[in-house]
């Protein structure tokens, strides 16, 4: 009798054993592995190393030529995968437990946030040195997280130009303003000369809109309150309320919510929003928008064939000032940059790993043009364009304060989130101080 | 188990279709075939059915890697077949068999809904990281903040708008295309927008509402009418509230051909002898339309509006496309997303369960309503 109902309990069980072998099937790790101990433990040395990042198109084709010679050296497979969707996906394949080796973070706040939940492993003894030995002090702490380094900065862009026509101001009898306030005056000037707004600016991105905006008022409170601040600012030591922050947004305001100096050659105030951040270029090209703020990755865009092909030099049809400081002489920029994190430490990925955070790497991907790095072993002269070359020196000039963009280095959720769609609020009229305290709600709990 | 998918995963990928599939039905075989020989008496079956009991358990142990699961499970199931048969009035096996073909659902639901959803709601009650309970912080985050009580009011609005209109459009085309000439063309002209998938349909209108500068060449269909008509080009996607309007009229234009075939069919099924009837007794075209024919369709009226709403509630694509929440428009898939994305779990568990929450009246009303149908027939 027994029997009889025993054997009633097969199905189930072996129903339950079918469960049990599709769940242990799709187990996946819950944590990360940067917790474990020695080098070898995550990933093997198969020869192949991948490498996850944003750069795509014609510029992931220059950095696959830039390692091709050191591949075939030393033996390794690097394969390089490109992604628009970077910032999701990283995240979603480190939680799946199907991580890239190495990942190219444009932004040094998602490589904290990935590091402070062990999925990243901490930067081999050969990177290290090597950050040390090439870069600043404030570089390497871009790339750490408390007091542990993650891994090396790779390349680098100055932002803050302010593109304009050399011969435009040579007509108009102004010259490079060198402070802000002469900067205003400028703007007033051009503008009663004309008869037409100054300044274009495009903060169209697709998902992305509104970015263009962070760089005006990440400028704006590096120059007004200085770095201390700034990097208070970026630790939400100081939130986004905080007086010296609105004071950044209205010096802003007065530029970019004046429908007197904006939008030259798109309309008024709000189609800021509406312009993709490349169009200006062609407005710039044809003479009709006199100012435009932006990094210095600009001139590819100034120079493109769809937008008129104009020339960049400082003898040529465009040129470019760094955002002039409030008192002059001020020597304070903000900039861009990749970091290289490893999410394995077999011998291969720390192999890789070291040769990009190397002086002949650098110099080899910047000789292919395009790009700058601030690795102290460059040589200027590799640089391709006279912006490339004026952002080098900048770079490297001991007396410059830099700082990382701080959207970039805040929480995803802010600086890749709230601090853009405020932006966007901000230019449609919301108030100051509504936009503000909605993005500092947005900061994490913890 | 999972050296197998290893060693599946090595081959090459056209390779690991086929095989894949013939695990899956040789595991589905076996059950069935436990599954009807279960209740069957004779010597071969009792043999099958001793060398089950003993492959089974081992199975379990294997896949498990422990004897107290496999034990466990035999005990645990054992004892509940063995009440389920003392108690059933069917006769012996029927609940058996009725739990055991039952079952491959029930686990697919249980690890697939209930499992996420129990889960969703812990997360819903911790910080980020998921390493301390806050209580309602992360609601109060959300009803506390413009941006949050926002997205919330923008899917109310979402909510209250497109299955309401979807469905008089939908159901007003079906009404008159009714045995017209042409009729099969008029409905796939309709239906055609549900073929595109949402992204796809986000970036037409995309294309539709784009603004340029007065006094350029517009390239937005909608703006180019303006400027025909001697007006300035508007800002269709930045001026809210209207903005959310015309990321509605996307959603309506998606869903009216759903709403118009399920209810052209419905009205099909009207008996022509009560329509008869109701003109013999003198009524207008209007009184028998609301009197008869809504009646009649009543209950696909009730899965089309559920459909639609649910459809509406969780809207992501659209909004994600277009406006990307910008400018007011964020909806709370959108906003549950990007706080995941910026690993806020605590914060997009409980936009998750605000959309649960919304959810769970129209589904039970939906199976209320089923409920009722079955016991009229």
């Amino acid at each position: 009798m027994i029997s009889h109902h025993y054997r009633r309990a097969i199905v189930p069980i072996a129903v339950l054993g079918i469960a049990g072998m599709v769940l242990s099937g799709c187990a996946t790790s819950t944590g990360g592995t940067g917790d474990t101990s020695g080098p070898g433990d995550a990933g093997e040395a198969d020869g192949i190393v991948t490498i996850y990042g944003t750069i795509s198109d014609t510029e992931a084709e220059l950095l696959e030529e830039s390692w091709a010679d050191w591949e075939t050296e030393n033996d390794i497979d690097i394969q390089y995968e490109a992604s628009k969707e970077f910032e999701a996906q990283v995240s979603i394949r480190a939680q799946g437990g199907n991580a890239p080796d190495l990942a190219i973070f444009p932004q040094p706040g998602l490589l904290a946030d990935l590091a402070s939940r062990d999925y990243i492993q901490p930067a081999p003894e050969g990177v290290a040195s090597n950050v040390e030995e090439y870069w600043s002090d404030d570089w390497a702490a871009y790339a750490s997280t408390g007091d542990t380094l993650y891994g090396a900065p790779l390349m680098a862009s100055v932002k803050g130009f302010v593109w304009y026509s050399p011969s435009q101001f040579a007509e108009w009898g102004v010259d490079v303003p060198t402070t802000w306030d002469e900067m205003l005056t400028l703007t007033e000037t051009i503008a009663s000369t004309t008869g037409s707004a100054p300044w274009c600016v495009g903060f169209g991105s697709d998902a992305a809109t509104g970015w263009p905006g962070t760089d005006w008022i990440e400028d704006l409170v590096l120059r007004e309150a200085g770095p201390e601040v700034y990097d208070q600012w970026v630790s939400h030591e100081i939130p986004f309320t905080d007086p010296a922050i609105k004071s950044a947004f209205d010096s802003v305001g007065e530029i970019l919510l004046n429908p007197e100096y904006v939008n030259a050659g798109f309309g008024g105030v709000e189609s800021i929003n509406t312009t993709p951040f490349g169009d200006p270029a062609r407005a710039l090209g044809d003479g009709t928008c006199a100012l435009h703020h932006q990094a210095s990755f600009y001139d590819g865009f100034i120079q493109d064939p769809k937008n008129g092909n104009a020339t960049v030099g400082p003898d040529a049809d465009i040129w470019a000032f760094v955002t002039p400081s409030i008192e002059a002489g001020g020597n304070a920029v903000t900039g861009g940059g990749e970091i290289v994190g490893a999410f394995s430490n077999d011998e291969d990925t720390i192999a890789v790993q070291e040769y990009l955070s190397s002086a002949e790497w650098a110099n080899s991907r910047v000789s292919l043009g395009g790009v700058i790095s601030a690795n102290n072993g460059l040589d200027p002269a590799s640089a391709s364009s006279p912006i490339l070359q004026e952002a080098i020196t900048i770079l490297q000039d001991p007396s410059t304060t830099f700082r990382f963009d701080a959207s970039d280095l805040m929480p995803g959720v802010v600086g890749a989130g709230a601090f853009w769609t405020g932006m966007v609020d901000w230019i449609n009229g919301k108030s100051t101080d509504e936009v503000l305290s909605t993005i500092d709600a947005s900061w994490p709990s913890e | 188990m999972s050296a197998f998918l290893g060693w599946i995963s090595t081959l090459p990928a056209l390779a690991q279709i086929p095989l894949v599939l013939l695990a899956f039905l040789a595991v589905i075989a076996l059950l069935i075939f436990f599954l009807e020989i279960a209740p069957r008496t004779g010597r071969k079956f009792t043999i099958i059915r001793a060398a089950a009991c003993v492959l089974i358990p081992g199975l379990v142990f294997l896949a498990l890697g422990s004897v107290l699961w496999a034990a466990g499970a035999a005990t645990l199931f054992g004892a509940l077949f063995f009440y389920l048969d003392y108690r059933s009035k069917q006769g012996v096996g029927y609940l058996f068999q009725l739990v055991g073909f039952l079952s491959p659902a029930i686990f697919l639901l249980a690890i697939g809904l209930i499992y996420p959803t129990i889960q969703t709601t812990i997360q819903a009650f911790m910080n980020s990281r998921g390493t301390r309970f806050v209580g309602l912080e992360n609601f109060i985050w959300i009803f506390t903040q413009d941006t949050g009580i926002r997205t919330v009011l923008n899917t109310v609005v979402w909510v209250l708008i497109v299955p309401v209109v979807s469905t008089i459009f939908g159901l007003a085309y079906a009404v008159f295309i009714d045995k017209s000439r042409g009729e099969k063309i008029f409905k796939v002209l309709v239906f055609m927008p549900m073929a595109i998938s949402f992204v796809g349909a986000s970036i037409i209108w995309r294309f539709v509402y784009a603004v340029r500068p007065a006094g350029q060449e517009q390239i937005g269909l909608l703006n180019q009418v303006v400027v025909w008509l001697g007006g300035e080009p508007i800002s269709w996607l930045s001026n809210e509230p209207w903005n959310t309007l015309f990321l509605i009229v996307v959603l309506i234009w998606i869903q009216t051909g759903f709403a118009m075939v399920i209810l052209s069919a419905a009205i099909k099924g009207v008996p022509a002898e009560q329509l008869e009837a109701a003109e013999l007794d003198g009524t207008n075209a209007w009184q028998r339309f609301i009197n008869v024919t809504v009646p009649g369709i009543q209950s696909s009226l009730v899965v089309v509006l559920t459909t639609i709403s649910i459809a509406s509630l969780k809207v992501f694509d659209i909004v994600r496309t277009m406006t990307a929440g910008a400018n007011e428009t964020s909806v709370i898939a959108n906003e549950m997303y990007s706080q995941w994305q910026g690993f806020e779990v605590g914060r997009s568990a409980a936009f998750a369960v605000v959309l649960f929450l919304m959810v769970l009246p129209i589904v039970i009303y939906n199976a209320r309503q089923i409920q009722k149908q079955r016991e009229i027939r």
